[in-house]
């Protein structure tokens, strides 16, 4: 017996071990990719039990189905999504990250209601036992979510739609309302599977609800929130394919899958807790609507003292030690590069520069450090909350640079405030705090920031980019 | 029955691993990390394949190929815009 046969005669088990391996794969990747050091290659490591995860599926459905699989859809479908995916992710810009990470989630809860719904449809007479229809109603439902939460996601941070939180009235009341008939019509097609054409219509109205649900539930949301709503619907895409997994009898999709789910959702807490609020308070809060149609007059504020690039450059020529605090007013002006000239000039003068990130600073955790990474920031000059907070007393200066709700001192000072209790960035402690901003608007939270009123504060109203273009020339000159 | 035990054993460890796993991740890799597990939810992509390969009926196909399209991108994007995240901090 030739090699081949008995590989084909095993196939069986071989598939298996290349799952098992596969799951390992995952788990270490993972694992590597929480680690600076280790980030780069557990990516790969993941892309790798990936790869092989595929080729082996694709070799068992040939030895499985020889006269029934569809080579040339298959091989047409991973063309065109390969051209598609590689396109997408070469070709953006690194500030549109977020909405693309979410593009792609949408696309994985996509897929996961399509593999569902095949298998239902084409199964053939044979009922499905209970608990595998319930997990046909849970891919489709989770998934279906996933995908037009994510698509809404998508077009908030693209700007397609407005980023603020759209509510209306009884909006909660018709969410619930939708979530009970997605329910009860996932009930009627698990107990009425044996008419096999109504099991399809509840099926396919329950998807059709789910989709309108996905929308509602992300539309309320703010902007400012996108980060934690994208990584909760990481964590249900993951959801969505292992239930896929249990309708197909397919280990590696669930392990695979509720890998993805639970680190998900554990992400998801980080991240609230980085803003001091519950999960149900972003989901449900519509934070920032109401405080901000108020406060948007710029006439509360008082003893405001503007300032020029000239000005800057001479507080900064004498400076020892700079903090620069980056937020989402950098990534909108693009102005990561401009940012990196002066803290190069700074350098050479002699001074200490380094940036505080705050966890929530910009639309994704980590989004700014992305983007210094990108125009060549040294890693071990990023810090974070933690290990630089202390340091602000001994600051002679700090840039901030779009950034407002994260260095704002109320969620300290002001208990009515509500942002108070959110760890913020202690900059007003520095001796000289210079605020880059285009307007004395609001940030997401949509409320006044004593800051820009305190009396070692000045402000420098620009745009991010030519700001710190303007402030590189002045300080070149001098 | 005694199958869907095993399956429910390996979802239910699964999500421990998944949740003890992730403790403490430095805020730099929140996104890479978000980024690269959404690529892992692209597994689907197995499925999908299954998909085109049971059943020889024309919306059976399409709806196998969209699937696949849709996984594909997942898998493919999610993998190689992570590593052109991480890529940066390696400078």
């Amino acid at each position: 017996m030739s090699f081949t046969e008995v590989f084909a005669q095993n196939i069986e088990l071989m598939a298996g071990i290349v799952y098992l391996v596969a799951a390992i794969l995952f788990i270490i990747g993972i694992k590597q990719l929480s680690k600076i050091k280790t980030a780069a290659n557990g990516n790969i490591i993941s892309a790798i039990a990936m790869l092989i995860a595929i080729i082996i599926t694709a070799i068992k459905l040939n030895i499985d189905n020889p006269a029934v699989i569809q080579w040339p859809f298959i091989i047409a479908g991973i063309i065109i999504g390969t051209i598609i995916g590689y396109f997408l992710a070469v070709k953006i810009k690194m500030t549109a990250m977020p909405q693309l990470v979410a593009i792609f989630n949408g696309f994985g809860g996509g897929a996961s209601v399509f593999v569902a719904l095949a298998y239902f449809l084409f199964k053939g007479d044979a009922l499905l036992s209970n608990v595998d229809m319930i997990t046909v109603v849970l891919s489709c439902l989770i998934g279906i979510i996933t995908f037009s939460g994510s698509m809404v996601a998508f077009a908030k941070l693209q700007g397609l739609i407005d980023g603020q939180p759209i509510m209306f009235p009884g909006s909660h009341i018709l969410n619930l309302m939708l979530a009970i008939g997605t329910i009860a019509l996932g009930y009627l097609a698990v107990v009425q599977q044996a008419t096999f054409s109504n099991a399809v219509l509840f099926l396919l109205l329950l998807t059709g609800i789910a989709f309108v649900l996905g929308i509602l539930l992300v539309t309320p949301i703010g902007g400012a929130d996108m980060p934690v709503v994208i990584a909760l619907l990481n964590a249900y895409s993951g959801i969505a394919a292992a239930m896929t997994g249990f309708v197909l009898g397919n280990i590696l999709l669930i392990i695979a899958g509720s890998l993805v789910g639970a680190s998900g959702i554990i992400l998801t807490r980080i991240m609230c807790k980085a803003m001091n609020r519950s999960l149900a308070n972003v989901l449900f809060g519509g934070f920032g609507q109401h405080e901000s149609n108020v406060s948007k007059d710029k006439s509360e504020y008082q003893n405001i003292k503007s300032t020029s690039p000239e000005e800057v450059a001479a507080i900064l020529d004498a400076a020892q030690n700079v903090i620069i605090v980056p937020g989402y007013g950098m990534a909108v002006s693009q102005a990561q590069n401009a940012v990196r000239d002066v803290f190069h000039t700074l350098e050479k003068k002699g001074a200490n520069v380094e940036f505080a990130i705050h966890p929530v600073a910009g639309r994704m955790p980590g989004h700014m450090n992305v983007l210094l990474a990108e125009a060549d920031i040294p890693y071990d000059k990023m810090k974070d909350l933690d290990s630089i907070n202390d340091s602000f007393k001994q600051t002679d200066v700090v840039i901030i640079l779009g950034a407002n709700d994260v260095v704002n001192p109320s969620a300290t000072e002001d208990k009515s405030s509500p942002i108070y209790g959110m760890p913020i960035l202690n900059v007003h402690e520095a001796k000289t705090v210079i605020v880059v901003k285009r307007s004395l608007s609001p940030g997401f939270a949509g409320i006044k920031n004593p800051l820009f009123e305190k009396e070692n504060t000045l402000m420098m109203f620009a745009d991010a980019k030519e700001a710190m273009a303007k402030l590189n020339t002045e300080l070149k000159e001098l | 029955m005694i199958e869907i035990l095993y399956l429910v054993t390996a979802f239910v460890l699964a999500c421990f691993v998944g949740y003890e796993m992730i403790t403490k991740v430095p805020p730099t890799l929140h996104t890479p990390l978000m980024s690269g597990t959404n690529a892992i939810s692209g597994i689907i992509i197995i499925g999908a394949l299954a998909a085109l390969a049971y059943v020889k009926n024309p919306l059976a196909n399409i709806i196998g190929l969209v699937a696949l399209i849709m996984a594909t991108i997942n898998v493919v994007g999610g993998f190689m815009v992570t590593n052109r995240m991480l890529r940066m901090f390696k400078k």
